[in-house]
């Protein structure tokens, strides 16, 4: 009945909605955003401790929301650990495009390897009222590097 | 009597469209409800055969469409079994007649200081107009509990009007999200006792059930033409005249006044005193086919569908491992809302879509209501309408078992 949905809901998904990854708090965050989806009861607070270079030195989530927006969250941490505010920028806008459209064309060579772990989210493109399940952690991570404490999906 | 559904449903156009090649199952008509061909085909006729602006041109035209105008309110005045057609008053939807309610009798009746008591039932629709009214006027806002089993606490409700302090009890005849249906004589009689008004949100109620204002003896009575198989942009507030006496106006403009001059206008008697401006003529024609369409399959025999199909879903639904339903009122209409124990409520709305299952997840304009029963993101929610078959809540009740294999 469902098996068209795999290409949306791949195994790499559903194991980060199961088992999300980094979902802890931390314990002397430098710079937290909360992000929320109002439409369906998502939220989730994003946690940064920046290293003396000022690059991300380590991140967690927590939160509820939907298995898309859990993995993409928990990928996210998996992701920008160890990056500039620059490069956690760049490859926010590259995954934007990415839900968005399904591909990343004008996405440069440097960010080739996040964006083939991020492909299985590239399914909600084809589920426009699913997008923003895909990107709040990221608008979130953006707030956050900015150093807003709220963002809204919507 | 009962329904004969497949000539029903081959009176909705839609409902023989497949979705992405799946036959649609369409279980949203809480949110809004399709449309039947006589309901189209009167908006149509309207616009190609007898339409121009109401109460104004001295022509044939105007004439006819002001008959036809001024006969959709006698329709509704007939659906509710109002006393007069001038206690009509035609709204944009529920929500503006709720409003209206709000700003004009709120303002104009109430005192500062009075009360007024909603329920955690409630669609936001029938909380953010009063919250505004408090911030605005300085009355007081009291909530009258649920129970767990997702009914109106009565006992809460005498002990919030204990005081006398209530002016107005505005509350909800059928829960959008619980399916409830609350006692509304006995609420009729509370309120009275009370020595305040009362007004019902019938958005949902005056759908699926016979609703009779001489019997029921309310003062203000809303709902929305769309979900009553009508179009958009339309919506009722009945109101006892001697209410809209007293009322100021609530929009101002053309239609509204009997007299103008710069210094001072008079305003209009009731019901045009509420009706701003030129008025959804088209829309009002198509709720008037919408009214012929119902009553002519009675409103008994569609409550008594209705009540097969809630007491086939119950079983249905309820018999799912890992589902938990959200109320379990006595009475209730064909509203469920769940939650899935895998599955978040958004990526099930996603599976049944590819069923071709049609139903919503969120908090259905009910945020208050999920916090009282502890669902901090949403359920998925299926509600019923005249059309809907046995066969359908079959197929809901497949699909779900197979979405909880998928997420496992
Ligand atoms: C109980 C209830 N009240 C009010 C409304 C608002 O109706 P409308 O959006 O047509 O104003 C709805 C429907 O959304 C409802 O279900």
């Amino acid at each position: 009945m469902f098996d068209d949905l795999r290409d949306l809901y791949q195994e790499v998904i559903l194991d980060h909605g199961r088992k999300p990854r980094n979902f802890r708090r931390l314990d002397d965050p430098d710079r937290t955003a909360r992000g929320d989806n109002p439409m369906c009861g998502d939220r989730i607070e994003l946690f940064l401790k920046l290293g003396a270079d000022g690059g991300i030195a380590d991140v967690a989530f927590q939160g509820r929301g939907c298995a898309i927006s859990t993995a993409s969250a928990s990928l996210l941490t998996e992701l920008v650990k160890g990056k500039t505010a620059a490069q956690a920028h760049a490859l926010a806008d590259g995954f934007r495009q990415l839900a968005m459209t399904g591909t990343c064309p004008a996405c440069e060579a440097a960010l080739a390897d996040d964006m083939e772990r991020l492909q299985p989210l590239s399914g909600v493109h084809e589920f426009p009222s699913r997008v923003k399940c895909a990107t709040l952690a990221w608008h979130t991570l953006n707030a956050a590097l900015d150093g807003s404490k709220e963002t809204s999906s919507e | 009597m009962s329904l004969d559904l497949s000539r029903i449903r081959a009176d909705f156009p839609i409902l023989s469209q497949q979705i992405r090649g799946k036959d649609l199952v369409f279980l949203d008509s809480g949110a809004s409800a399709q449309k039947p061909r006589v309901v189209i085909d009167a908006m149509i006729r309207c616009m190609e055969q007898r339409y121009a602006n109401v109460h104004r041109g001295a022509y044939w035209l105007s004439e006819a469409a002001t008959e036809d105008y001024e006969a959709a309110r006698g329709a509704v005045a007939g659906f509710l079994n109002a006393s007069d057609p001038r206690e009509v008053i035609f709204t944009k939807n529920s929500t503006e007649a709720i409003n209206l309610v709000a700003h004009s009798w709120g303002r104009g009746v109430l005192r500062p200081g009075q009360a007024v008591l909603i329920s955690e039932l409630e669609h936001h629709a029938n909380i953010i107009p009063w919250q505004m009214l408090r911030d605005a006027h300085g009355i007081e806002l009291r909530v009258a509990r649920a129970t767990d089993a997702g009914e109106l606490d009565i006992e809460d409700v005498a002990a919030k009007l204990a005081d006398g302090k209530a002016g107005l009890v505005a509350i909800t005849h059928m829960s959008n999200v619980l399916g409830t249906v609350t006692p509304a004589e006995r609420l009729v009689a509370m309120a009275h006792a009370a020595g305040a008004r009362i007004l019902f949100d019938g958005s949902q109620a005056a759908v699926h059930r016979r609703v009779d204002m001489q019997a029921l003896g309310a003062d203000f009575y809303a709902f929305t033409g769309h979900k009553l198989y009508g179009p958009t942009g339309i919506g009722v507030l009945w109101a006892r005249l001697e209410h809209q006496e007293r009322m100021p106006p609530f929009l101002g403009g053309g239609d509204m006044i009997s007299s103008v001059t710069f210094e001072r206008s008079e305003w209009a008697p009731p019901p045009a005193k509420f009706e701003a401006g030129t008025p959804a003529i088209v829309e009002a024609v198509g709720l008037h086919a919408a009214i012929d369409y119902v009553s002519a399959l009675g409103m008994a025999a569609i409550e008594t569908h209705e009540r097969d199909l809630v007491d086939h879903a119950m079983r249905r639904l309820t018999d799912i491992e890992g589902l938990s339903l959200l109320g379990r009122a006595q009475d209730r209409g064909g509203v469920f809302a769940f939650t899935l124990d895998n599955a978040h409520a958004h990526d099930l709305a996603t599976l049944l879509d590819r069923a071709g299952i049609a139903v919503r997840a969120g908090r259905h304009c009910a945020e208050p209501l999920h916090t009282r029963f502890g669902v901090e993101g949403g359920t998925v929610r299926a509600s019923f309408g005249l059309y809907t078959t046995q066969g359908e809540i079959d197929f809901l009740a497949e699909a779900l078992v197979k979405a909880r294999e998928f997420f496992a």
